[in-house]
């Protein structure tokens, strides 16, 4: 009767051969070490889709099995991706100072390099001291405990005060966009210490390394696709064991739960801020590949974005958030990026850069109405796996009785 | 004999309306007592009260041989102390199958990490399989609780009770929805739970009552109004008045 882990998930198996394929094929048709038939820009895009995927496998978590709509999650990821671009800069910016000084008579003083380090980074903000925050930028090591930690900090403090004092549902979402916005604004100031709406930029230039973009584009590609592989892994096992059975049930009923004796609040928390985390680290890979990051990345609509990619995908399976993510980012760049073609109307012209976000509008508000299992349930018909017809109401412990005729059918 | 659960003095109100007023009650170690009493009695409300659910205005609620207040603890808490609930409505995870609800409810550590560390043994599976036995629902373990019928979910939800292994269960209107064979087994499951723990039973169906041969407080607007053995009370004048004179 007991069956292993991946018998139980045999979707595990199927999505992790793909994503090694997938990764096999672009790196043998790559610029870097392949036979160059993908340019590396497309490769860019490809791995930053990947950390896109990422980051809503953790929405997926967080929304689609435990209930909570946290539009708040683009926000850890831009956090991640700074943390991760303070180093950059710093140490891509120690280096070119260093190499300039060197051509002077004297050995340039720690004093020197530091005082020119300043001026590169912060001259554009008239600041001409390093703010306080940077004051591990020109640690490795301590950078990257900071991309796990400090996103990992805030969503433990921001959810601790959120599911203590039980918000739920839609007021929920709102504070977490109300903290995201916040995050923004603070982030635009000059003051802040992260060079307001200049961001951080030349984040696709590793210091110290001397490998060409190209080679440098399928590292962090592959990076990015084992790092998805891994949190696939590590999801799936969470979700098919007795953990994933008490988070669905939190969100199908959170107030039995408690009775039954689990600190829903201490559920909800673990959660929060794991997600936060994964998409941090999702964010710290992506970055690097955008080459720059700016407070706008931290716009609202950015984590509604996310929780529309994980919509239109399939909520509450893991693989339906990585083929909406990857589905609608894609067609999004396509769209987006001037290469679909306008369609001549008689009365104007159809200029997908502007009418594509309609576009993606009207098809959340269609998968809402009539596909609520997103493109994941297509997988659903493939398997005959049907769903008992009531009427629309989903299958929870608040519509009554289900009727046993009704599920057999 | 000292009390497992010492209510007294409670008063709650709803925006101005005394829901329960002044109430004061107790039950033993292992004992089976009934609660009957009109709709709107606050029966329900008391259940609420005792597993944290509401929190009176006044009053106490001690819980154990330690006298343990219930009142600052969260539901979980109390849950975790030894106080399972059956609601009014039946409320099983519709969307996962018999044994998930029962791994749910089994007694073990409830923390988010021990939780995801927890692996069934051969021991939580014999015994998933013996609840599910014990309540007629063996041949139903993979289906998904939401295709059973209105009767097997109230099972259901009283094998996750049993599966939590408190020491007192409050058990609202468990008959509702069942047939008559259905209904006499409860109440001789019932009796034989209590044999070993404390039971309260809410329930308006007299026969059902007089079955489970126990002791039976009526309340009325928030109070106890009589207490004692079914025959005792039926006799009680204001019992007659308030609640069987109706019928
Ligand atoms: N959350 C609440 N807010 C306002 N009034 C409430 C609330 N909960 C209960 N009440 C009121 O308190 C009174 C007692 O309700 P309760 O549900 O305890 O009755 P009951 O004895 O369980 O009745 P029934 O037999 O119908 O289940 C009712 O008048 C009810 O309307
Ligand atoms: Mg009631």
């Amino acid at each position: 009767m007991r069956k292993t882990f991946l018998t139980r998930s045999p979707s595990v198996l199927i999505f992790l051969s793909l994503l090694a394929l997938f990764t096999l094929t672009i790196t043998l048709a790559s610029q870097g070490y392949g036979a160059g038939l993908v340019s590396t820009s497309f490769v860019k895009t490809l791995g930053k889709t990947l950390c896109l995927c990422l980051a809503a496998l953790a929405m997926d978590l967080v929304w689609g099995y435990a209930g909570i709509l946290s539009l708040g999650h683009m926000a850890f990821f831009a956090l991640g991706g700074y943390m991760i671009g303070m180093w950059l800069m710093y140490a891509r910016t120690e280096e070119i100072v260093v190499a300039s000084l060197a051509n002077g008579d004297l050995p340039a003083t720690a004093q020197e390099i530091g005082q020119g380090i300043v001026t590169q980074i912060f001259g554009v903000v008239g600041a001409s001291d390093l703010p306080l925050i940077w004051g591990a930028a020109h640690s490795l090591p301590l950078q990257l405990a900071l991309v796990v930690a400090l996103p990992g900090l805030l969503a433990l403090v921001f959810g601790w005060l959120a599911f203590r004092s039980r918000v739920t549902g839609v007021y929920l979402s709102i504070l977490t966009q109300a903290m995201t916005l916040a995050l923004a604004l603070y982030l635009f100031q000059n003051d802040s210490g992260l060079r307001g709406n200049n961001g951080l930029s030349g984040l696709q230039n590793l210091p110290y390394v001397t490998a060409s973009q190209d080679v440098v584009t399928l590292w962090f590609f592959w990076a990015s696709a084992a790092a998805l592989g891994l949190t696939y892994l590590m999801l799936a096992w969470i979700v098919a064991g007795k953990f994933g059975s008490v988070i669905r049930a939190i969100r199908d009923d959170e107030a039995r739960v408690r009775f039954l004796g689990y600190s829903v609040e201490s559920y909800k928390l673990f959660l929060f801020t794991l997600t936060a985390i994964l998409s941090a680290i999702a964010g710290a890979l992506y970055y690097p590949q955008a080459g720059i990051i700016n407070p706008a990345e931290l716009a609202p609509i950015a984590s509604i974005y996310l929780a529309v990619w994980v919509a239109i995908g399939g909520r509450g399976r893991l693989y339906g958030a990585v083929i909406g993510a990857a589905f609608v980012s894609l067609l999004s760049s396509w769209f987006t990026g001037g290469r679909a073609p306008s369609i001549p109307l008689g009365f104007g012209t159809l200029n997908w850069v502007d009418w594509w976000q309609v576009l993606l509008g009207l098809s959340f508000v269609a998968v809402t109405l009539f596909a609520p299992k997103g493109i994941g349930g297509l997988f659903d018909r493939l398997a005959h796996v049907r769903a008992p017809d009531r009427k629309g109401a989903p299958l929870g412990p608040d519509d009554g009785s289900l009727q046993e005729r009704e599920a057999t059918e | 004999m000292t009390a497992l659960l010492e209510v007294s003095g409670v008063t709650v109100s709803f925006d101005g309306f005394r829901a329960i007023n002044n109430l004061t009650f107790s039950i033993g170690m292992a004992e089976l007592r009934a609660i009957i009493g009109p709709n709107g009695a606050g029966k329900s409300t008391f259940m609420d009260i005792v597993t944290g659910k509401t929190k009176p205005d006044a009053g106490s609620v001690t819980f154990g041989e330690r006298s343990v207040s219930l009142l600052k603890l969260t539901e979980s808490e109390i849950a975790r102390a030894g106080i399972g609930r059956k609601f009014q409505r039946p409320t099983v995870f519709e969307d996962q199958t018999v044994t998930e609800n029962l791994t749910l409810a089994l007694r073990a550590a409830r923390s988010p990490w021990a939780v995801l560390a927890w692996r069934a043994k051969a021991a939580d599976q014999t015994r998933i399989a013996a609840l599910a036995a014990q309540v007629g629902l063996a041949d139903h373990l993979p289906r998904k609780a939401g295709e059973l019928s209105h009767g097997q979910k109230q099972w259901l939800e009283i094998a996750m009770l049993l599966a939590q292994e408190p020491r007192l269960l409050l058990v609202d209107e468990p008959a509702a929805g069942m047939t008559l064979a259905e209904r006499e087994r409860t109440t001789d499951l019932l009796v034989e739970i209590a044999r070993t723990r404390a039971v309260v039973v809410v329930e308006h169906d007299m026969e059902f009552v007089r079955r489970l041969n126990c002791r039976v407080t009526v309340l009325h607007e928030g109070a106890v109004l009589a207490e004692g053995s079914l025959d005792h009370v039926t006799k009680n004048q204001d019992v007659i008045d308030v609640y069987l004179g109706r019928g």
